[in-house]
């Protein structure tokens, strides 16, 4: 299919507007990349634990079951009757023996066969399926299914790298930092739905710029600032992300807090156990944001840890749920540090709020003005790493991969 | 005052000034060792702790309430609280209350919307001067998806 768009300028250095607005880019988005050849993020294992346990989630447009099968493993199965369409699971959680669509009672095993179909040998010597019905040909679609140290992926390709290799060398080893094989424990979940293109939320990720500057949060608490010792880093491929920081000793002012507006040297907490942060990793990092191709944030700030999986809904919304989760050898203090960490991040975040905001401004700008484009020079044109964080690099070699996958 | 004309009392005054202000004087309607969580049905269903704010002490909701009018960036807005269906426990020293509330938003330009409806499940406490306050006030909202963002507490 050819494309009705071209991306005008060599690189990406130039965002096109048309990306964030135009159905027909997000159509082909929805096939090349959230039902291409991708790892999609759909849970934690530990909110399935047991047999028969399952949630309900969605894969680009796709409505999909993700449920732990009889004998342990998990299955990705795709919300649609082999009859007639329709969803076979109506809940968002829960536990079950199997999957029973309303309409005509067809029934299917938590692996997604089909085990039932009322009156398939006809009632009476009449109806029924024809001879050459077999149920083995009409279970639910089963997705690839990927698991890595707790955490669930799936793909509706099978010819596709395995999760490892995916991820690559760089961007698994910080994965692993945060998801290192131990037991986890869901905290909560919180779900946001924001009035803004799904890859405004990458950028917002994949943008350090801003961070020291939109947040008085960070800023003046030191826990993201350009000052900081900092890293922007890249897989092979610039499809995947990460932004690595240490919080600052102090909080004195700087040379480049003079910039910042939002610096407040004489702000103090009333209750200062919102920052009561413990270190927790062997490394000096305090904040790893890593971005992981096409629909996943693994959040590691403070002692607050959450995966955020993104659900398009159209090319102008998106939903962000946020799973928050500690490891189940933490001890009380450490979780009750967690939850009240979590304080930061959200739809409430003392930190995040701005972002859902400045993302509904972004869209509202950008709307009706497709010929436009987004100016992302920060740290020069290139896709290259950085041992700083004062750079968009990472949101140009997004778009070199996007470009590439979409063909554009 | 009966108890419960008290207590009618308590939410119009919790709900004006989150709706009319000044909201710096809305910790004021809690007790020190107070606290205030925002949740979902969702997590509170599933019996998992995570609110979208929590604040553990008067202190955390004067930061909170702080944050709201001094750092945060947010378009423009105004909310206003409907609380209804008082059902009210007498205990010695206090009361334990639930009662339905809807907040609706108003962003500046736009139609107003219904941000969250639900349930509170409150502990209210009387002070030694003889003051009904809040000990623990958990708002649980029916949905679990935020419009947006949550900037008001419900």
């Amino acid at each position: 299919m050819s494309n009705i768009r071209s991306w005008s300028t060599n690189g990406t250095h130039r965002v096109p507007y048309w990306v964030y607005t135009d159905p027909a880019i997000y159509a082909q988005e929805i096939e090349k990349i959230f039902g291409g050849r991708s790892w999609n993020y759909v849970g934690l294992e530990a909110e399935i634990p047991n047999q028969g346990d399952f949630k309900r989630t969605s894969i680009g447009e796709t409505s999909v079951i993700v449920v732990r099968g009889r004998e342990g493993q998990v299955h990705v199965l795709r919300n649609q009757c082999a009859h007639r369409g329709l969803q076979v699971c109506r809940q968002e959680s829960g536990t079950t023996r199997a999957f029973q669509c309303p309409y005509h009672q067809w029934t299917y095993r938590l692996d997604g066969d089909l085990s039932g179909v009322p009156f398939a040998k006809g009632v009476g010597g009449q109806g029924g399926m024809p001879e050459d019905f077999d149920r083995k040909d009409h279970g639910l679609k089963k997705l690839n299914v990927a698991t890595r140290h707790g955490a669930i992926f799936a793909s509706f390709a099978f010819d596709i790298e395995p999760l490892e290799n995916y991820l690559g060398e760089k961007m698994l080893t910080l994965f692993d930092r945060v998801f290192p094989g131990k037991p986890l424990r869901v905290l909560g979940i919180s779900r946001q739905r924001i009035p803004a293109n799904w890859k405004l939320m990458f950028e917002n990720i994949k943008d350090p710029y801003h961070a020291s500057l939109l947040h008085v949060f960070l800023v003046t608490f030191g826990l993201f600032r350009v000052d900081n010792p900092s890293r922007t880093e890249m897989d092979a491929t610039g499809r995947h992300s990460a932004l690595i920081s240490q919080r600052g000793g102090d909080r004195t002012a700087s040379a480049a807090t003079q910039e910042m507006s939002s610096f407040r040297e004489k702000l103090e907490l009333r209750d200062p156990k919102l920052l009561d942060i413990v270190k927790e990793f062997p490394d000096p990092a305090t904040v790893v944001m890593q971005t992981i191709w096409p629909n996943l944030i693994v959040q590691q700030q403070a002692n607050t840890l959450a995966t955020r999986q993104i659900v398009p809904k159209g090319p102008e919304a998106f939903d962000l749920n946020w799973t928050f989760f500690s490891y189940a050898d933490d001890d009380a203090a450490m979780t009750a540090r967690r939850l009240r960490h979590a304080n930061l991040m959200g739809p409430a975040g003392f930190v995040s709020l701005d972002d859902s905001e400045v993302m509904d401004l972004a869209q509202r700008g950008i709307h009706n003005d497709e010929d436009a484009a987004a100016l992302v020079e920060m740290g020069g044109r290139g896709t290259e790493d950085h041992a700083h964080i004062v750079t968009e690099t990472a949101i140009r070699a997004f778009y070199a991969y996007y470009r590439d996958a979409m063909a554009l | 005052m009966g108890l419960r004309d008290e207590i009618d009392a308590l939410y119009a005054r919790y709900a004006f000034l989150l709706d009319e202000g000044p909201i710096a004087e809305w910790p004021s309607l809690f007790a020190a060792d107070g606290s205030y969580r925002a949740m979902t049905r969702e997590n509170v269903d599933r019996g998992w702790p995570l609110a979208l704010m929590l604040c553990e002490s008067r202190a955390a909701i004067e930061d909170r309430v702080y944050a709201i009018e001094n750092l945060a960036m947010t378009i423009p807005r105004r909310v206003r609280h409907l609380i209804s269906g008082f059902m009210i426990e007498e205990m010695q020293a206090g009361a334990a209350v639930t009662a339905n509330f809807a907040m609706f938003e108003t962003l500046d330009g736009e139609q107003t919307q219904c941000v969250a409806a639900g349930r509170y499940r409150d502990i209210l406490v009387r002070e030694s001067d003889g003051r009904l306050l809040f000990r623990e006030k958990v708002s649980i909202a029916d949905s679990a998806i935020v419009h947006n963002s949550l900037v008001f507490p419900f």
